[in-house]
């Protein structure tokens, strides 16, 4: 006989997920694995000469360039001989400041800021990501993509997610050679929706830096570090090179950040037994080596790894907390499925969501999740309402707000006639009326008529050899009757070339005014300190346009 | 001392004429077998040394990872090897270009397999194909981590699909711009499969050699 429970137990949306079992000796472990190193170093003449139990002569080039350039040498001996429970204790004391933390976890190796993490219980590291995130006020980003890489529909996705609050957004490709009509349709939407948001582009690196360059995006943030050197060299890659494309950007004036996160290394077969999280430890000590402002982490696209093997979403949330004790921009992932169960989905946002981190997610998909050429995220465009609720239930400013729907139409509308007016003045294949319509009122790309695709690629390697530049969508946009979609982008632009928004963990307000750790750093230290939701913003949360008025009744 | 790019160009043409000083230079032949006309039985691949680059322009080489075939027989949603293989070469014949098949071994990454197919390649494209199914087309000029088409959520391709992508590598070989296979999309692919495309490529992984240059392959169909 079967169980009748059992049947139901099985036929739940958490039993479609895949799980596996612990294989420590492959990597197969999400933190405290039993290979992972133990902490040590040592200092001689200036120079890191043992760390993490290896001498110099036993490094690999990833300790080679940890030990040169990640750890502040002024008191790391004294950092390292802390118990690592006091340094997890003083994470989470209200009484010692953020400053102090840092004075500390700066000067750790990865073994030793991965065994602080496996003292801290899940809302302890709750408690230090409060406190530890680089900038005072949070916010979230968003993925804005669909199946057919539908250059209006894009546009108008854009801009809805601009009204809705998101900072930031960022594209990718179905088809690769798709990218160039992408990340200016996202531009473009982006500054019809809310001037100041910073857009990118995810692509293979030369081609993203050169959309950067070109002025087609303003950020990036797919620059991949791994945490074995045998991944690093299945990308033909070192953190030299990735240190020497970091500068690239900066050179430029265009923000970035790189990516890492738990699971990359196992995944990819590469994780010389090592645990997730130390490996993780290793690729953000990289990442503060190469002078990046921030990082984007916490397993992104390999969230199915360490989500398949015990205490694997706490080890995500630890490895955003190691980013803060870094005193990188968080930009903590909550961006791709790893779960059929929507209970599962919300429990792994609630720490970063709850606590507030730079950017909460990394993005969240600004369409419904079959078109988003992410593979898909934890939270999407059917979810705005769930979101704005629990904002609202719970006081917490995710990022995001309600809007009203004749606002979303009107800006939807106004993002796909603006892309239309620009592809013509650019001499580009035509946006039809027909077009402009279906972005307005779709949900999705199986609400969009067919683009045709050949015609579109052909146009896009006409315009790439014009030299065709950011400059010339402001032209364009200005030709077109958008002055005011022209000045924004223009704005952005310029951001380029003053260069604020390089600091640490930026956003723009919709004056174009760089928010930063440097401007308003987070300053909590206990209840009633830090961000505090004012009078204005709790009244744009909380007003739902669904709440029944009282005076109605 | 200044570089222009024509002397670069000159320098490194000579460096790539010194690493080849090794290989033969006879033109290694293209299997004609009409897959399509082959029974659907086992497939054989027989390992024949290292393989040699093609220099007629009427072919699209396939890249195998390191355990396709061998270790692993099936795709991760459990098609054949055998008749993945046998779509993908159909799908070629159909556009009437020639094929051959190489295995890699230096790397288990499946656009740096594409792109060494691409390279071993007499028209510049190539097609790689891991052991769990991942599929890409590449293109020799174009940077290993781009490609010309990338089918990267394996559990999705089905046979049809392989086929279609051996079409369209044909078509690039030919020098036409077919429009892609659409792309398909599946958010739920990785809550379900994930961790299993971690066990299998773990364990194709366990099998690359850095030092093994690709290998010829000979492809029988019984």
């Amino acid at each position: 006989m079967k169980s009748k429970r059992f049947e139901v137990l099985a036929a739940r949306p958490v039993n479609q997920d895949g799980y596996v079992k612990e294989w420590p000796e492959v990597g197969l472990v999400a933190m405290d694995g039993p290979n992972d190193p133990k902490p040590s170093i040592k200092i001689e003449n200036g120079r890191i000469t043992e760390l993490d139990g290896k001498t110099r002569e036993q490094f690999d080039m990833l300790d080679t360039f940890i030990a040169d350039h990640a750890i502040r040498l002024d008191g790391a001996e004294r950092a390292m001989a802390i118990d690592s429970l006091d340094i997890a204790r003083m994470i989470v004391d209200i009484n010692v400041t953020r400053k102090q933390v840092l004075d500390v976890t700066l000067c750790l190796t990865p073994a030793k800021l991965s065994e602080v993490m496996s003292k801290m219980t899940i809302v302890e590291i709750m408690m230090g990501m409060t406190k530890m995130r680089a900038r005072e006020q949070p916010a979230n980003q968003c993925h804005v993509t669909n199946v057919r890489d539908n250059p209006v529909q894009i546009a108008a996705d854009a801009a809805e997610a601009g009204i809705r609050g998101f900072a930031e957004m960022e594209t990718t490709v179905g088809i690769a050679r798709y990218a160039p009509f992408n990340a200016m349709s996202l531009m473009v939407g982006a500054q019809v929706g809310r001037p100041g948001v910073m857009t990118q582009c995810a692509l293979e690196e030369a081609t993203e830096l050169e959309l950067g360059m070109r002025g087609f995006t303003t950020y990036a943030e797919t620059i991949s570090v791994y945490g074995t050197e045998p991944v690093f060299m299945d990308g033909d890659d070192t953190p030299y090179s990735k240190a020497f494309l970091a500068s690239c950007y900066a050179s430029r004036g265009l923000k970035m950040r790189f990516t890492s996160g738990t699971g990359s290394e196992v995944q990819m077969g590469y994780a010389e037994g090592k645990s997730m999280l130390y490996l993780e430890a290793r690729c953000l000590a990289v990442t503060k080596g190469a002078g990046v402002q921030g990082t984007q982490n916490g397993s992104v696209s390999c969230v199915g790894v360490p989500a398949a093997v015990p205490s694997g979403i706490r080890a995500i949330a630890a490895e955003n907390l190691i980013s803060m004790l870094l005193d990188l921009e968080s930009t903590t992932s909550n961006d791709q499925t790893f779960t059929h169960s929507d209970l599962r989905r919300v429990a792994r946002s609630v720490p970063q969501f709850f606590s507030g981190t730079d950017y909460i997610c990394s993005g969240y998909s600004a369409t419904p999740n079959y078109d988003n050429m992410f593979a898909g995220s934890n939270w999407d465009a059917e979810d705005y309402d769930d979101w704005n609720i629990i904002q609202r239930d719970m006081k917490v400013d995710g990022g995001l707000q309600p809007v009203q729907e004749e606002d979303v139409i009107k800006i939807r509308n106004k993002a796909a006639r603006a892309l239309q007016g620009m592809f013509r003045e650019l001499g580009l294949p035509a946006i039809t009326d027909e077009e402009v319509e279906a972005a307005t009122y779709a949900n999705g790309s199986k609400d969009m008529p067919e683009r045709n695709v050949n015609e579109d690629l052909k146009a896009i390697e006409d315009m790439m050899a014009r030299k065709v530049t950011g400059v010339d969508f402001v032209k364009a946009l200005d030709k077109a009757g958008f002055s005011d979609v022209a000045q924004n982008v223009y704005a952005m632009l310029r951001q380029k070339v003053a260069g604020d928004y390089l600091h640490t963990a930026s956003i723009f307000d919709e004056q174009f005014h760089v928010m930063s750790a440097v401007n308003t750093p987070n300053d909590y230290h206990g209840p009633m300190t830090g961000y505090q939701i004012s009078e204005e913003r709790w009244k744009q949360i909380s007003d739902i346009p669904n709440a029944i008025r009282p005076e109605d009744i | 001392m200044t570089f222009d790019a024509n002397m670069l160009r000159g320098i490194i043409e000579e460096v790539l004429k010194e690493m080849n000083l090794d290989d033969s230079s006879t033109e290694p032949a293209a299997q004609s077998v009409t897959a399509s006309s082959l029974p659907n039985g086992k497939m054989q691949l027989t390992e024949q040394g290292v393989a040699q680059r093609g220099i007629t322009t009427d072919e699209v080489v396939i890249g195998l990872a390191p355990a396709f075939g061998r270790e692993q027989t099936k795709t991760i949603v459990d098609l054949a090897h055998d008749q993945v293989l046998r779509e993908i070469i159909a799908g070629i014949e159909e556009e009437g270009i020639k094929w051959r098949v190489i295995k890699v071994y230096r790397t288990s990454d499946v656009s740096f397999i594409a792109h060494d197919a691409a390279e071993y390649s007499g028209s510049g494209i190539g097609i790689g194909i891991q052991s769990k199914g991942t599929t890409v087309i590449h293109q020799k000029d174009l940077p290993p981590l781009s490609n010309l088409e990338l089918f990267s959520q394996a559990p999705l391709i089905d046979l049809e699909t392989y086929r279609q992508i051996g079409k369209n590598a044909a078509k690039y070989a030919k020098g036409e711009a077919p429009t892609p296979v659409p792309v398909r999309n599946d958010q739920m692919a990785r809550p379900t499969y994930q961790a299993l495309s971690a066990l299998l490529h773990i364990k194709e992984t366990q099998l690359v050699d850095n030092n093994k240059k690709p290998q010829a392959v000979v492809v029988n169909f019984q």
